[in-house]
């Protein structure tokens, strides 16, 4: 289309004018703010500015959300990130991540953020993944180059069989410099034995980077140790920010040549059942908690223990006695951090949300739709509590013994 | 259960209390001489690369051992060519060591480099020897959140403890004055890190600020007074309790938490 506006005077009065009958089709098409003058000189029409309001009187809003129809189509778009491009990168940082549940944890981010701060301009953050995932953010997080290494030997526990990739990834992309997460979930002990049999020393428990030395704790975390930064970074949480002003590629690579198949002198056994109520509540994974709303406390534990879960409770259901003090989430109860949170039956006070803020996932059963658990939550189910664990136990029964079928 | 017939050898090194810094056994390294005690009773050997003298040493004899042998080098030697030398003469089917030693670098390196050395394959966070029969063992490996994983390893083997092995005993004052701290000579190779790298008192790690990047004042409002993370939930309602309790397992089972 032309650039050159052309000014329609009937048009205009009829958006001036709200009583005219066809106002409100002119509103929707509405009139510029701002524009760019013929001879480029921004010009504004402050008349155009605002829109009316529902009782009839001009309104403007300067956070620029709510414009008239001109701007809010531009603010109704999606805020787009800008790309960063790499063509050739000049070298390789690899990074990989310990995707606890197929996602990239908090700890995995900060890492790639580290990657990046290393990368610069010019180099590439490469990212190895082992087996399925379900991360989609990839490119946000600032993975510039993607290697998602799968085959069912490195399912399960395999840490020879990664080396194995490692190595080969090693030789194919001689990065400048490897980066995993010191976690307990997989990333400290890959990293370890990556070291080993590269024969780098690492820097261990890294927290802080700056220019050419590092900083990691050191002996039982009362001293820190300072070094120049070597090739092989094992990195704690935050040790710095993660990427959140870039888009990345995020390309997909492969590895050149396979990986040879390593005889396993480890061989996993699969895991253990462990009973959920040993586990200590601020380390357990999966916590079915109970509240005022739950009636039947027989039918509670039942549920618990089909669905494998460890118990928790809101503060009224402890001080009513239905739960031991030790079981009690929240401010004055323990805090806890597990991936999957279930409540039934509690509102949501403040204090007991208070120590569910590290959960994941947080379903709530519950009769009140309008209760401040169902905001925190990511799933909530309207309905009697009984009712749904009956349910719930009935589905889960079905769904273990269809699965030992199903493995049979 | 103990398996009398196996060869164990625990590591053990000097540690710190967290707070006052005073020597004392380190917190891992006792879990692996415990874990030891239980499957080869007195018949376990204890081997630690330092200085005999350290009176700290002593606590682990108390815990029930005869003898204590201690390679001899000094404050700033690499313990690794030591024990490796040591290892691959002593016979030994499993050696247990702590996951991070408590003073120096505590980078946790060891076993790893022990394992490599010696060409054992190494299990990490070791909870529980089940049971050993034709050369392999079967062992329960420690994971995040209190899980377990079953292993199958063939002796011998290098394993580390962490926090989840069984709770050491208590250190007995009579068998920790009567144990021998028996002193070997070894090569001495000092460790090339301490002339690159600074040790000093750790610093408290900065807090993360909550950076709020809002480019207006509306932004910036809505930000400081929005409540915790509220309506992007997916809320199910007048439905059938068969229905939603579908949907929340459905969520278990991608979560992966229904085993
Ligand atoms: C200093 C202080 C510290 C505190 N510390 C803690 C703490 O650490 N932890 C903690 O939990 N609390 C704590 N509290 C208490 C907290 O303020 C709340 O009182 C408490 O969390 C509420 O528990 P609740 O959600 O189980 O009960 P309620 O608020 O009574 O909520 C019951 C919920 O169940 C629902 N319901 C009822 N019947 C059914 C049904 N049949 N099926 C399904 N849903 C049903 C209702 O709709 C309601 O939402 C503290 C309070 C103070 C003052």
């Amino acid at each position: 289309m032309s650039d050159i506006i052309r000014r329609d005077p009937r048009a205009e009065w009829i958006a001036r004018n709200r009583l005219h009958p066809l106002h409100a089709a002119m509103q929707q098409q509405g009139t510029p703010s701002s524009w760019m003058g013929p001879n480029g000189v921004l010009r504004k029409n402050p008349h155009a500015v605002g829109f009316i309001g529902p009782n009839g009187i001009k309104r403007i809003d300067r956070s620029g959300a709510q414009q008239a129809s001109g701007q809010r189509r531009a603010a109704a778009e999606a805020v787009q990130l800008p790309l960063h491009v790499v063509e050739q990168p000049s070298h390789i940082i690899c990074v990989v991540p310990d995707m606890v549940g197929g996602r990239l944890s908090s700890h995995d981010k900060d890492l790639l953020g580290l990657a990046r701060q290393l990368a610069g301009s010019g180099g590439a953050v490469l990212a190895v993944v082992f087996g399925e995932h379900k991360e989609s953010a990839f490119d946000t997080a600032g993975v510039d180059r993607l290697l998602q290494i799968e085959g069912s030997e490195y399912a399960g526990y395999a840490p020879e069989q990664r080396l194995q990739a490692l190595a080969a990834v090693e030789r194919q992309f001689v990065p400048r410099h490897w980066l995993l997460p010191d976690s307990r979930s997989g990333g400290g002990e890959l990293g370890r034995r990556l070291a080993a049999s590269l024969r780098e020393r690492p820097a261990t428990r890294v927290w802080q980077v700056a220019g050419e030395r590092c900083t990691g704790r050191a002996g039982a975390g009362r001293e820190d140790i300072n070094r120049p930064l070597p090739r092989l970074i094992l990195a704690s949480a935050e040790c710095a920010e993660p990427v959140s002003e870039t888009r990345h590629q995020a390309l997909a690579v492969s590895l050149d040549n396979g990986v040879a198949r390593c005889l396993p002198r480890i061989e996993d056994l699969g895991p253990v059942a462990v009973d959920p109520a040993a586990i200590p509540m601020a380390e357990a994974e999966f916590i079915l908690s109970g509240g005022n709303g739950v009636q039947d406390w027989a039918l509670f534990h039942k549920a618990a223990a089909a669905l494998g879960a460890t118990e928790g409770a809101s503060r009224v259901a402890v001080d009513d006695g239905h739960m031991p003090r030790a079981r009690q989430v929240g401010a004055t109860g323990t805090w806890v951090t597990a991936r999957v949170y279930l409540a039934v039956g509690i509102s949501g006070a403040i204090q007991h949300l208070q120590g569910i803020g590290a959960c994941d996932k947080v379903v709530a059963i519950n009769l009140d739709p309008g209760c401040d658990m169902i905001k925190r939550a990511d799933l909530s189910v309207i309905g009697d509590s009984s009712a749904i664990l009956q349910a719930l136990i009935e589905l889960a029964e079905a769904y273990r013994n269809g699965g030992a079928r199903d493995a049979a | 259960m103990p398996h009398n017939e196996l060869n164990v050898v625990a590591l053990v090194s000097v540690g710190a209390h967290p707070t006052s810094g005073r020597a004392r056994r380190a917190e891992q390294d006792a879990r692996a001489v415990e874990l030891g005690l239980r499957l080869a009773g007195s018949k376990l050997q204890v081997v630690h690369a330092g200085d005999p003298h350290a009176e700290a040493l002593r606590a682990y004899l108390g815990m029930g051992l005869d003898e204590l042998a201690v390679l001899e080098q000094g404050a700033g030697a690499d313990a690794l060519p030591a024990l490796g030398a040591y290892l691959s003469g002593a016979g030994a089917q499993l050696v247990l060591t702590g996951s991070q030693a408590e003073t120096g670098e505590g980078s946790g390196m060891l076993p790893y480099l022990l394992a490599e050395r010696l060409g054992w394959p190494l299990v990490v966070g070791l909870a529980e020897v089940e049971r050993v029969e034709d050369g392999f063992a079967q062992v329960l490996q420690a994971l995040p959140r209190g899980q377990r994983r079953r292993l199958r390893v063939r002796l011998p083997f290098l394993a580390s403890v962490d926090n989840a092995a069984p709770v050491a005993r208590q250190s007995a004052f009579g068998p920790a004055r009567r144990g021998q701290l028996r002193a070997e000579d070894v090569v001495v190779v000092d460790d090339a890190l301490l002339s690159e790298a600074q040790l000093q008192p750790a610093r408290p790690r900065p807090k993360r600020l909550k950076v709020i990047k809002a480019k207006t004042g509306a932004e910036r409002m809505k930000a400081a007074t929005a409540k915790a993370s509220g309506g992007t939930g997916q809320v199910l309602k007048d439905l059938p309790p068969q229905a939603g309790a579908e949907a929340i397992l459905k969520l278990l089972v991608e979560e992966g938490v229904l085993r």
